[in-house]
């Protein structure tokens, strides 16, 4: 038969259309309108997936965010699987495909049941720790069956071919959830003139009253939603945003949506205008003022066998059928502490199916609902609660006794009532999730029974979330915090016109959490707290009783309030239960930290755009574009793109990167070569303290630097350590251009600036990035000077224009600055030409060159050059614990300056002045065809016991095609000193390198190459 | 992510726009050479980490590249004042203190609930 469970009529479901969808491989239908849940439901089908721990068969318990055990993996195709996807979120669509997460074969015919019934009392809470811990080399063979036995859903192994957006967005005011109060707060907020943005994570608007018994304005509550969103949409500055999750509330009033924008029609984002739709939207809304209409969630009440399916949340029950038409079994029984819960029997009873009876806590229950009850003849038990479900896929009898709350005990004879839905109502939790994201710990309220939201600036809880809940309250209530959020924003205040609303005398409610049961809590049967976690009750007192007090470690050693669930059910019973434990109160006991996100995520939606091509900006030099034609390898420098090497093929075969550096090397040393530099910080500095300046940032001396003429300088932080090294050229006498390391650029910016701008804001300087304005290109090898020569009007002649001199003039016809500035050993000549001529000169320079042999050469070549003559990299052979005595430059060092330069107190201190100091060394590998691993550690004795004495590491290490042998630059405690020595490397595979201490300077130690 | 008003620019903006740069209103000792070893290491090392009230040097790192003064508050994260390079803060941990004694039932209360409620944050 199908749909069983569906009502003739009510609800706003579309009976007249009919929609497929498959659960677990099997068909189904359901309308328009539906939830899964609500379609699997009318279906009949009690069993949607197997606990996470116990492999219990579980059926739906809720009907929105909080549901813990309708946990679906969604989708038809490998693509388009979507872990984690609660079936009483998911909009039902024609061919929706969905499977339990959980159960092995099937959710029907558990076999990890078996386990779970057989070792039920053998998983104590802290089971995985107790027994997969040892011996501890186990442990990740252990992990992969747990994690494989315990997933809920699995990402899906092909690529995910929606698309995904990002949106920044600022309003006034932004009202999150569209139930009665939010509605109410929108329309106060909207009618002043402010920014108002309205959230909701449904599919409609409305919340609570989508499925309310009550009247507004002598009309269904549902008149009243339409009508407000109709006013709503017509006001210009509101934006309605239905299936829309606000996720995560940040500082500052900074709140992440998650909007689905097509999961309620497809598996795949359907097509539009032939152009796949964005499938989910992440709003980043920076809002003047939050109201927190989020309502509030029922707590179930935590009885044994409380997990069966057919157990439900009463205004669960309420919902399904009014909402969607779906009677969700034919015999109740109700178990409530409150008057709220007897919704669910009227609503039960109504829709013509038998209540059987209705336990309730209370003693003397009186309120409205209660008498219209007893006026349809419901039998009403009370002083007494369900204690216990029986059944085994299915609630078969309720068992129902007097209770003790105070006493927590079962004080009369336990009746059994045979029905098929038990519904239980603890009260009600105010959804305090959002607020306390922002690390505002809610505070409980004895009265409500509840914990409420701490104070948030720019934040005001209301309706259900404030914890009122009687409707005319909650209207006027969000009307009230619309009004006051509008005009916190500068807004008028809104005048009141309220609707009418009924008001209901109401009966007051018990506190009650656990039920007590005949048999004590540790050996009497189950009773589920948190059923996405499978923490029992038992469980939380036994962690009380093994010692943890804090609700923290209580959460962390039973998991309770995990994963997705977020404590959303759970977290209130189990604080309760930890408090009657351990002899406290709730408040004393405390609340654990809700965190982002309320309900998960799709990746999709948090990575947005940012993905593939588009995941970080990539920076190109003016002369990509031929590196790119010339087959060039590319590395990621910060977020640069650099040539690497440029392979070369002939006849078919293309060189490896050995291969290619070693050709590139050569031609360096031979003949001439030519790198792309432009990557290089440059910074211009003008002003006439800008000498002054550099003397108090350099570690040397600046005050004699002529125009015309280039400097190596040392950057030190104030504690002597080196960060950052480059050429500084006087350009004019107030007039310098810095350059710093590839990555260094913007810190090195920022370094001076806080100098400049904290320390002495009386020097006339200034700063300005010049990185991107200037194209730089190398040209170094014995040949350059020819070259150069046939493009520039520069004088070139070595006593003219000598090593460390700049010269500005014309290269191939533009203007350029050319520095003779070597990081290769070789002469060379840097060429600045503004970007924008650079591949005009680029190409010059190799239309002349080629009789030269000009071969372009990218990173790994210049670092081969440089490491060779001994040219470190700040950040590769530096590691913020190196002083420029450690790197063997005290040339660069200017003790005598007049100024106590940044790094120079430091440098007195006894730790900088150590002789066992990790000190820059060569590494000669005593067989040269060993190239040592960059990061290798040196011992001094290979024999030593294990742990070694490590006593330095390799920085740089390279092949050398010149020395024809492996070499390193590396760090060695008082490394100075032993020049000649022999260290050992020992690697992971065992083998031991042996290589020799030498100078850092591996060729040509007097710079005659250069110099020339 | 805060929403940081820029004292030069006159305008609220993103968080990313801006870096943190430490505490604020440490100076640099004028003679460095005079002073002793454990001063120059108090200088360069210690920093303040408070419960509450904080003066944080913060730059307009994207923008315009100005350096200034945040007081913030670090259970709340609430900026209570920015001020410009070379301006004193008007909010302290002192006055602050002082200011919040008008509510002080409000502030007992959330102590107690406090001492209960302090756990393992992760």
């Amino acid at each position: 038969m199908s749909q069983p469970n569906r009502l003739k009529t009510g609800g706003r479901v579309d009976r007249s259309r009919q929609l497929t969808f498959t659960f677990n491989g099997q068909r189904y239908q359901g309308h328009p309108g539906d939830t899964l849940a609500s379609a699997l439901l009318a279906n009949g089908v009690d069993i949607v997936n197997r606990s996470f721990k116990y492999s219990r068969p579980r059926g739906i318990v809720a009907a929105g965010a909080e549901e813990p055990n309708g946990i679906v993996q969604l989708g038809s195709t490998e693509a388009g699987q979507v872990p984690n996807v609660r079936a009483t979120q998911q909009a039902l669509y024609q061919d929706l495909s969905a499977r339990s997460t959980n159960g092995w074969p099937n959710v029907q015919r558990d076999l990890m049941g078996l386990v779970g019934k057989l070792g039920g009392q053998f998983m104590p809470p802290g089971f995985y720790y107790k027994t997969f811990m040892a011996p501890a080399s186990m442990w990740l063979t252990y992990e992969k069956y747990i994690r494989k036995a315990a997933g809920l859903g699995r990402s899906p192994t092909e690529n995910d071919p929606d698309i995904y957006d990002h949106r920044h967005q600022h309003c006034d005011v932004l009202v999150v959830g569209a139930g009665p109060a939010g509605l109410s707060a929108a329309l106060a907020a909207g009618r002043a003139g402010a920014r108002v943005i309205l959230v909701d994570e449904q599919e409609e608007m409305g919340g609570s009253l989508l499925s309310s018994r009550e009247s507004i304005d002598d009309a269904p509550a549902t008149t009243w939603v339409e009508k407000v969103l109709k006013e709503l949409s017509e006001l210009e500055h509101v934006t309605l945003m239905p299936r829309t999750t606000a996720n995560g509330y940040h500082d500052h009033n900074f709140v992440t949506l998650h909007e689905r924008c097509t999961e309620h029609l497809a598996d795949l984002a359907p097509r539009a205008g032939g152009r796949r739709q964005v499938r989910s939207r992440m709003h980043r809304v920076r809002a003047g003022q939050v109201v927190l209409a989020s309502g509030a969630h029922e707590r179930p009440l935590v009885y044994a066998g409380n997990d069966v399916p057919g157990n439900m949340l009463a205004g669960a029950v309420s919902t399904y059928i009014r909402r969607y038409g779906v009677a969700p079994g034919n015999r109740l029984v109700l178990s409530t502490s409150n008057d709220d819960g007897y919704r669910s029997a009227l609503d039960w009873a109504e829709a013509g199916r038998e209540v059987v009876a209705i336990a309730d806590a209370r003693q003397n229950p009186d309120g409205e609902l209660v008498e219209q009850a007893r006026a349809k003849g419901i039998q009403i038990i009370a002083g007494s609660a369900v204690i216990e479900a029986r059944g085994d896929k299915r609630v078969a009898a309720a068992k129902v006794a007097k209770i003790d709350i105070e006493g927590f005990k079962v004080t009369g004879p336990v009746e059994e009532l045979a029905c098929d839905t038990i519904a239980s109502s603890g009260g009600f939790s105010p959804v305090v999730h959002l607020a306390s994201h922002t690390g505002s710990r809610p505070t409980w309220n004895e009265e409500l029974l509840g914990f409420m939201p701490s104070p948030v600036k720019g934040m005001t809880p209301t309706g259900g979330a404030h914890g009122v809940y009687a409707l005319g309250q909650v209207i006027a209530d969000g009307f009230k915090a619309g009004s006051a959020a509008g005009e916190a924003c500068g807004f008028e205040r809104q005048d009141a016109s309220l609707p009418k609303v009924d008001e209901r005398r109401e009966g007051a409610a018990v506190a009650l959490y656990q039920v007590p049961h005949q048999k004590a809590t540790l050996r009497g049967p189950k009773q589920f707290v948190d059923m996405q976690n499978d923490v029992t009750a038992a469980a939380i007192e036994l962690a009380t009783r093994e010692g943890f007090e804090s609700i923290e470690h209580v959460k962390r050693y039973t998991a309770m309030g995990f994963g997705t669930d977020q404590g959303k059910l759970g977290n209130i019973n189990g604080m309760a239960i930890a408090a009657r434990c351990l002899g406290r109160t709730i408040p004393e006991v405390g609340t654990t930290v809700f965190r982002p996100n309320y309900t998960p995520v799709s990746f999709g939606a948090i990575v947005g755009r940012h993905c593939g091509e588009l995941f970080d900006p990539e920076r190109y030099t003016a002369m990509h574009q031929w590196h790119v034609e010339n087959g060039a390898e590319f590395e990621d420098v910060g977020q640069w793109k650099r040539p690497w090497y440029f392979p070369r093929t002939v006849n078919g075969k293309t060189e490896t990167m050995h291969e290619a550096v070693a050709r590139e090397c050569s031609a360096v040393r031979e003949k001439v070569g030519i790198l792309d530099a432009s990557t290089l910080g440059k910074i211009d500095i003008q002003g006439p303290d800008a000498r002054e300046f550099l003397g108090r940032v350099y570690t040397n001396k600046w005050a004699k630097l002529a125009p015309g003429r280039v400097r190596y300088g040392l950057m030190c932080k104030d504690d002597g350590m080196v960060f950052d090294d480059g050429t500084t050229s006087c350009l004019a006498e107030n007039h310098f251009l810095m350059t710093t390391s590839t990555g260094g650029a913007a810190t090195v910016l920022e370094w001076l600036e806080i100098w400049h701008q904290t320390e002495w804001p009386e020097l006339d300087v200034y700063f300005n990035s010049v990185t991107d304005h200037w194209a730089t290109m190398t040209v170094t090898g014995p040949e350059a000077r020819k070259l150069m020569a046939e493009l520039t009007d520069i004088d070139l002649d070595k006593d003219s224009f000598k090593f460390m001199d700049w010269r500005e003039g014309k290269v191939a016809g533009v203007p350029a600055r050319v520095f003779r500035i070597s990081f290769t050993g070789e002469l060379a000549y840097e060429i600045n030409v503004q970007a924008n001529y650079a591949m005009h000169v680029w190409k010059k320079l190799f239309a002349h060159g080629d009789k030269y042999g000009l071969t372009p050469y990218g990173t790994e070549t210049m670092h081969v050059l440089r490491a060779e003559k001994g040219f470190i990299i700040a950040g590769q052979d530096t590691d913020g614990s190196v002083t420029p005595e450690d790197l063997g430059m005290h040339w660069a060092i200017g003790y005598d300056k007049p100024n106590s330069w940044i790094g120079k107190r430091a440098l007195t201190r006894p730790d900088t002045k150590r002789t066992d100091r990790k000190q820059m060394v060569g590494l000669k590998p005593k067989d040269p065809s060993v190239v040592l691993e960059e990061g290798a550690q040196i011992v001094f004795d290979p024999n030593h016991a294990i742990p070694m004495p490590m006593k330095g590491h390799v920085t740089s290490s390279y092949y050398s095609p010149t020395l024809q042998s492996g070499f390193a630059l590396a760090v060695v405690m008082g490394g100075h000193q032993k020049m000649g020595e022999t260290v050992y490397l020992p690697m992971v595979d065992g083998q031991v390198h042996e290589a020799e201490i030498v100078s850092p300077i591996f060729l040509d130690p007097k710079g005659e190459r250069q110099n020339v | 992510m805060f929403y940081i008003f820029c004292p030069y620019c006159g305008e609220h903006r993103e968080e990313e726009e801006f870096h943190p740069k430490g505490q604020a209103h440490i100076s640099r000792p004028e003679d460095p050479e005079a002073t002793s070893d454990e001063e120059w290491g108090d200088y360069l090392f210690f920093r303040d980490n408070p419960r509450g009230v904080h003066h944080e040097l913060w730059v307009h790192a994207v923008g315009c590249r100005k350096f200034f003064n945040i007081t913030r508050h670090t259970v709340s994260y609430e900026i209570l004042e920015v001020y410009k390079m070379g301006e004193q803060p008007s909010i302290t941990a002192e006055n602050y203190a002082a200011q919040q004694g008008a509510a002080s039932a409000d502030k007992e209360r959330n102590a107690s609930q406090a001492k209960h409620q302090e756990g393992v944050r992760a």
